[in-house]
């Protein structure tokens, strides 16, 4: 809990915080609508006499009443996946659309991917990138038992993330071909304070250096999505992190490189602001839109999200 | 025993033989499925035609379920099926779902494409019931009363007011050989 302390200025009820980050996470599981419909599962899991309780700001997102959601039928069908309640916050506040063309910067082991096809009726075009071949095996595996079609899974390093494979760089006339996306979801890879109550340990080998290295990696990532993504278009940036390096410090660099905007999002749980401040550095005014969805919040884990819009 | 888990894919890269002719099947690449005979440039690649014919042959899923899908091989006839297009060929690591096991005698659906599909089934499809249904979750043979056809089939079962599938069964002899793969099987 140690590491934790540098954000007591930033926590209005630091003790609850604390406390709520002691306390482990109940299963939850989010329905995949692109096998099942909500009340169908609720109706398989009646059936199986498993208990659940549906979350207040998503209907596809259930707690259940057992510590091992994979051995019932609903999980066998691909109806239902194991996520966590905050971690299917960034599709929804993405919003993407049936037919759009989205971008998963990194995307294994794929439970944003999956989302983010629902999200879409599975038409459209997911392009799922990570740079870990062993997590893409995960996230292929994710992809289809939950029944998803319209994804493209890569292998490359997002920051120098081409979409050469698309013809992107051609940008053809041949049908199917394009070279730039109308959404992008950069989940970035984090230091993870916020997933404490699953991974008890995480904040063991915390270290200022990791911050540090983890928010250049992001800088890149975030960077390289909005040059892939049409003037206009949307993307969300999220971590499961506290660190303000790793969040309103990385929105306010690519705010300085790029032609760019943090804008004003719809966060259907409960949050606080992006802060504008810390430890002496201070951040552009509008990394306030963002939302820091701590512990206490809502009973979940932690998360950060923020909307960026591309300039036109 | 089952050939549609993950990390069996890459295994008909020996049959390419490189470069970047149109007219061979390159184990790397995804290649899109011509319509029909007429337009076939690879030799052994099934035709889009084909395909939707054989889902409809065998389980009397109607073509226009997949009208907006494109089909795709990589490796040797390994068939994937993908809501939408994008250019062909395409080096990418997947794209949309594997679906079918062509250039073989009997053609074979995966797990996944048949839970994703196979509710719109109307024949080979064998329903089992509440103890059968778990055993062939976990991977079990089973030697249900069957007087259809012998071959591939969508095991399924009763749930939640539908029947759904559960994955592919290969009867023969009076025995339904479970194609759930390891990795999909489940105790429930």
């Amino acid at each position: 809990m140690e590491p934790l302390e540098r954000y007591r200025p930033l926590i209005d009820d630091f003790e609850a915080f604390l406390d709520a980050c002691e306390r482990p996470l109940s299963s939850a599981v989010r329905v995949n609508t692109i096998k099942a419909d909500v009340d169908r599962v609720r109706a398989a899991f009646d059936e199986a006499g498993v208990g659940y309780e549906q979350a207040d700001w998503n209907e596809r997102v259930l707690t259940l009443d057992t510590d091992s959601p994979g051995t019932t039928w609903p999980s066998m069908h691909g109806w239902i996946h194991g996520q966590e309640e905050v971690s299917s916050l960034p599709p929804v506040v993405l919003d993407p659309q049936p037919g759009e063309r989205v971008w998963d910067a990194a995307a294994a082991p794929g439970s944003k991917t999956t989302q983010l096809a629902a999200l879409m009726d599975d038409r459209g075009l997911v392009v799922a990138n990570d740079n870990n071949l062993g997590r893409l095996s995960a996230l292929r595996f994710n992809a289809e038992r939950l029944g998803v079609t319209n994804v493209a899974v890569t292998n490359q390093d997002a920051r120098n993330f081409s979409l050469k494979p698309f013809d992107g760089s051609r940008a053809s006339e041949e049908s199917g071909a394009f070279d730039a996306f109308d959404r992008a979801l950069v989940d970035a890879p984090c230091t993870c304070e916020g997933t404490i109550r699953k991974n008890p340990d995480v904040l063991d080998e915390w270290s200022l250096d990791h911050v540090s290295s983890v928010a250049g990696v992001q800088k890149g990532i975030l960077t390289r999505a909005i040059q892939a993504t049409k003037p206009g278009g949307t993307i969300v940036y999220s971590t499961c992190t506290f660190a303000p390096e790793e969040n309103e410090a990385v929105l306010d660099h690519v705010l300085d490189v790029e032609d760019c905007r943090v804008v004003e999002q719809d966060v259907p749980m409960d949050h606080a602001p992006g802060i504008t401040e810390f430890e002496g550095e201070s951040y552009d005014p509008s990394v306030a839109n963002a939302a820091r969805v701590y512990p206490h919040h809502n009973d979940t884990g932690g998360f950060f999200c923020a909307t960026l819009e591309v300039g036109t | 025993m089952s050939d549609d888990g993950a990390g069996a894919d890459d295994a008909g890269d020996a049959a390419a033989s490189g470069g970047n002719d149109l007219r061979q099947n390159v184990g790397r690449r995804f290649a899109r499925l011509p319509a029909t005979d007429a337009e076939r440039e690879v030799e052994g690649r099934a035709t889009r035609e084909e395909v939707l014919d054989w889902w409809e042959t065998r389980f009397g899923i109607q073509p226009e379920t997949f009208e907006d899908y494109t089909f795709w091989e990589k490796g040797a006839g390994k068939i994937w099926a993908l809501a939408g297009e994008v250019v062909s060929p395409i080096e990418v690591e997947a794209i949309g779902m594997k679906f079918l096991r062509t250039r073989q005698e009997h053609w074979k659906p995966t797990t996944d494409a048949v839970q994703r599909f196979g509710r719109d089934a109307s024949t080979n499809v064998i329903e089992l019931d509440a103890a059968q249904a778990r055993a062939f979750a976990a991977g079990e043979d089973l030697e249900p009363d069957w007087d259809g056809d012998w071959g591939y089939l969508i095991a399924a079962h009763e749930i939640a007011g539908g029947v759904e599938p559960i994955g592919v069964g290969l009867f023969t002899h009076g025995t339904l050989r479970s194609m759930v793969p390891k990795g999909r099987q489940r105790d429930l």
